[in-house]
């Protein structure tokens, strides 16, 4: 099948490559940029295991084709970490809530969770099960999760307090 | 030896991080970021990919197969099908319960979704596009989907291989489509106490074929390296040793040229302990194309072919006096196995643990019996989150209790207080010959009803009920069986269910305890270290815990069942033991006493009587590899396989309260209170975790999943669409509550829980909607409820507009 280029900038780095057109955005990511903190878990849009932020919104990687996300600006959870390097609020709240067990749904979710905070930087409980209801997952409950969420919510929310 | 530390002993003893404490999870720093390796992570040189041509039939005949087109795709290495396995002796692999699996479907397919080939090529795509040129010439034959149908007499026969065989594994057959016969307990006193008693309940009850289902599908990668004839195995496996062992079975290599490795896995429940296709068909791939070849599953295959669990068609009895005491239960099974015996049980208990039917209730007689029968559906049957069909005995009695309470007219909390063994009666041998370790039945459940304020809920039921409102409130005490198993009843293809733990102390004090078992999202890294400061007064901090690599971990069965805590939980403590009796020597020398001079506090021996000597851990590691009394070898290292004597019995009290709309039949969970009894809690943080990921499930089987299947054989719902996973929106909010009896029989009284919310939780679950119609006269309806099902029964009793 012959080929096309893309080019987009990932966790701030440019990449260009050569692709077939119906390379997944997902296995893009995972098998040519070796970022593997995308997960895939359905490839049906349904566990939102491979959430990716890509040009300011949640998108479910396995649903997009590389080519389609031609110039596009791309977050991964890899790219999560603040600026020096030290954890992202959402990553330390995760850990803080046990918002995870097997781990497999957490990057996803922590993508997902960030959006939403850039979206809506204190919601209620019910809204962040609302929002994240794309995602899926299958050990924790959720309700940790949740705690997780709002640990990140208040702790951004004190940081900005702070700021101002 | 001198105390630098300023610490107190509760200082010192709170910067151990040991058992008790909240400790934070070791492995969530590498998940957070991305950083997990999970097996589709892993990526080998030249790694090739490999996937199935799967048959569109339940039960066909195959004419036969061209792969000629599909080998002539670009990309395409490598066609398989049975033909070139058998000569291998690979086309047919013997399964876990005596019977054989096919590998790539043999002139046969016996089920929808069965392997019929593997085509293995460069990347994925180049791989699917071989599976869509491969040609397979099928001749459909009559399809059984259910059981009752398959032992009809002129029911067509479906393993056309075990024909005329008596026994194919797990005893003697009575039709071609029949596997086994399964009967424990006393037969004629149970007859004799249903003749006799005042009332007597039956009731057919249904748990239906559901998948655990973890986010992370099935994988593996093989790799076998032909210059020194080794073999790594990459692979989801629950229990990556056993694996080695069958592997090496199966492929007939020594199991010293066979590494297998179970990197990260996401979530099990019961779905990756089995062994299937894809593992041996990238296993021969390898060694065929001498690249390493991945195999990971879809969605679709997995919730089709990789080991479902349940399917117990049960028809439960049971026999009372006319105050409600119960004097002896009977159940039946029939119990669909689909197309291969290939359920994951220990070896010799055909339906598992299933005979801990009695629960927590003196029972004075049972008598139970299952028949294991054929049908085209998918091999496996499994521990869903709960220790070998527990969850199923568990759902029959705790049923049938409230079936016997609306019939006597007893308040289902009463019924259970009144037949509950009673705390005096620990060790308590279930007359079904399980020994029952220890309990408190009726505190558990007297906390829970005061804690929801019981009395409360049942006067605001009656207010609901004069309205011609629906709201139920359902009760489970269970009592869980786990900790398989002490080798003299339980083994999986002849090894005894043991489980250990290798730990090896540095000379600066710090240590590393490799174990037989592999966590899927326990938190093991975590939760072991903690048990192994406490033991050894090492900090948590300072010992890194290994799992899942045959080459450095030591023999292990492996993690499901619960019974990473109880058995391998246990193997850590006593080789910390073993430990600290060498620790005690080296001790004794350094400080120029008696070893019976010295007395253990915390993270160090100290000369009794003389507080200001002591010798710490950390000391006594250092000396361990330098300052030895004489005649004691070098380093501080031990090993322990641990045979438990006796299962553990965790149990618990659940309190679920439902509102039914009885116009749409939604069924909203408005409270869930779970109590757990774990014995010794070693994070309750982690317990905690787990109580609200096994209620979840729990709700996700009462609730809505099924696997159903057409005449034809046809799986319905084996996608996302339709098999029902909770999001966040629909999950409850979970309450949690606990009581600490510790197990007498284990070293640190830990019991084991990570199963015990999904085996009370689906009856706490049911029963509470069967309640929100008890007073319509309903007394069962059949799982899972969902809102068109829910609503059928107000149908029928003429509310349901
Ligand atoms: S893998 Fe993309 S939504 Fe499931
Ligand atoms: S932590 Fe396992 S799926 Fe969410």
């Amino acid at each position: 099948m012959s080929k096309i280029p893309v080019k987009m900038t990932v966790n701030g780095r440019a990449v260009d490559d050569l692709v077939e057109p119906r390379l997944l955005l997902v296995h893009f990511l995972r098998e040519k940029l070796n970022l593997t903190g995308p997960h895939v878990g359905c490839e049906t849009s349904h566990c939102g295991a491979c959430t990716i932020d890509l040009d300011g919104m949640s998108v479910k990687s396995c649903t997009v084709f590389a080519v389609q996300a031609e110039g596009a600006e791309i977050t991964t959870v890899e790219g999560m970490a603040n600026a020096d390097g030290s954890l992202s609020a959402l990553q330390e709240g995760f850990m803080q809530e046990h918002g995870l067990q097997c781990g497999y749904c957490t990057p996803g979710m922590i993508m997902r969770a960030h959006r939403l905070l850039q979206e809506n930087a204190n919601p209620s409980d019910e809204e962040i099960r609302w929002e994240l209801s794309g995602n899926l997952c299958r050990c924790t409950g959720y309700q940790n999760i949740v705690k997780a969420v709002r640990y990140a919510a208040d702790k951004l929310n004190a940081q900005r307090e702070a700021a101002e | 030896m001198t105390d630098a530390t300023e610490m107190t002993q509760e200082e010192r003893e709170a910067t151990l991080g040991g058992i008790g404490c909240a400790r934070k999870r070791k492995e969530d720093i590498r998940f957070i970021q991305g950083k997990g390796n999970y097996v589709d992570d892993v990526k080998l040189p030249g790694q090739v990919f490999g996937d199935f041509v799967r048959s569109p039939y339940a039960h066909a005949r195959i004419k036969s197969i061209d792969t000629e087109a599909a080998k002539a795709v670009p990309g395409v290495l490598a066609v398989l099908t049975a033909a070139d396995l058998k000569p291998l002796n690979l086309h047919w692999m013997p399964t876990l319960a005596g019977d054989t699996q096919a590998v790539l479907a043999d002139e046969k397919v016996h089920f929808q979704n069965q392997e019929v080939a593997f085509v293995i090529g460069e990347d994925r795509y180049a791989v699917s596009d071989g599976i869509q040129a491969v040609e397979v010439d099928y001749e459909d034959l009559p399809v059984l989907v259910d059981p009752k149908q398959a032992l009809a007499e002129d029911a067509p026969v479906l393993r056309e291989d075990v024909e005329g065989k008596d026994n194919v594994g797990q005893g003697l057959r009575t039709h071609p489509n029949h596997i086994f016969t399964w009967d424990v307990g006393d037969k004629d006193a149970t007859e004799k106490a249903f003749s006799s008693a005042a009332v007597t309940v039956k009731e057919e009850i249904f748990y239906q074929r559901v998948h655990p289902c973890p986010l992370e599908p099935c994988g593996c990668v093989a790799s076998m390296d032909p210059i020194k004839g080794e073999l790594t195995l990459y692979g989801t496996f629950q229990a990556p040793h056993v694996v080695r062992t069958v592997v090496s079975l199966i492929a007939g290599l020594p199991e010293h040229k066979i590494r297998v490795i179970a990197p990260d896995i996401g979530g099990g429940f019961g779905n990756k302990v089995g062994a299937y296709p894809g593992y041996v068909c990238a296993t021969v791939g390898t060694i065929v194309l001498g690249r390493p070849v991945k195999w990971v599953e879809g969605r679709i295959d997995n919730l089709s072919t990789t080991a479902f669990a349940r399917d117990y068609h049960m028809t439960g009895e049971l026999a009372a006096d006319s105050h409600g005491r119960i004097t002896a239960i009977r159940v039946h099974v029939l119990a669909d196995h689909g197309a291969f015996n290939a359920h994951a049980q220990p070896t010799k208990w055909p339906a598992g643990l299933f005979s801990i039917v009695t629960g927590s209730y003196d029972i004075p007689a049972a008598h139970i019996e299952v028949d294991g029968v054929y049908t085209n559906k998918a091999p496996g049957g499994v521990a869903y989150r709960c220790s070998f069909r527990v969850t199923e005995a568990s759902y029959l009695i705790e049923r049938m209790v409230d079936v016997l309470a609306q019939k006597v007219g007893l308040d289902k909390a009463e019924i259970r207080l009144k037949n509950f063994v009673t705390p005096e009666q620990f060790p308590y041998t279930s007359c079904l010959d399980w020994e029952y370790d220890s309990g408190d039945y009726h505190t558990a459940l007297n906390k829970v009803l005061e804690a929801v304020d019981y009395r409360g809920l049942r006067r605001e039921q009656e207010e609901k009920r004069r309205n011609g409102e629906l709201m139920g409130i359902g009760i489970a005490t269970f009592t869980e069986i786990v900790g398989a198993g002490p080798s003299r009843n339980c083994d999986i293809l002849g090894i005894g269910m043991f489980d250990s733990c290798e730990i090896r102390i540095h000379p600066t004090g710090s240590a590393i305890a490799r174990l037989g078992t592999k966590s899927q999202g326990q938190g093991h890294e975590t939760t072991y270290a903690q048990i192994l400061a406490t033991e050894l007064g090492i900090p948590s901090d300072d010992i890194t815990v290994e799992e899942g690599d045959t080459d450095t971990a030591p023999y292990g069965l492996g993690t499901y069942g619960s019974r990473s805590t109880p058995v391998a939980g246990a193997a850590a403590a006593q080789a910390a033991r073993k430990i600290k009796a060498k620790a005690r020597k080296i001790a004794a020398h350094m400080l120029e006493v008696g070893e019976k001079d010295l007395e253990w506090e915390v993270d160090r021996f100290k000369v009794k009587g003389l507080p200001e000597k002591a010798a710490t851990m950390k000391e006594i590691a250092f000396a361990a590899y330098q300052n030895l009394p004489e005649g004691l070898e070098p380093g501080l290292e031990a090993v322990n396989y641990y045979d438990p004597p006796n299962f553990t019995y965790p149990f618990g009290a659940y309190l679920c309260v439902v509102d039914v709309d009885r116009l749409t039949g939604e069924v909203k969970v408005r409270r869930f209170y779970a109590l757990d009894d774990c014995g010794t809690r070693i994070n309750p943080m982690v317990i905690e975790g787990q109580v609200h990921g096994g209620l979840t499930e729990a709700f996700a089987i009462a609730m809505g999943q099924e696997l159903t299947f057409d005449e034809t054989g046809n799986i319905q719902g084996a996608s996302f669409m339709d098999y029902f996973l909770p999001t966040a929106v629909e999950t409850p909010v979970w309450e949690t509550d606990f009581t600490v009896t510790p197990s007498p029989h284990h070293p640190i009284g830990a019991k084991g829980v990570g199963e015990s919310p999904n085996v009370g939780g689906v009856s706490a679950f049911s029963n509470a909607v069967v309640d929100a119609f008890a007073h319509l006269g309903v007394s069962h309806m059949p799982m899972p409820h969902t809102p068109w099902r829910v609503w059928k029964q107000c149908a029928a009793l003429g509310i349901g507009e």
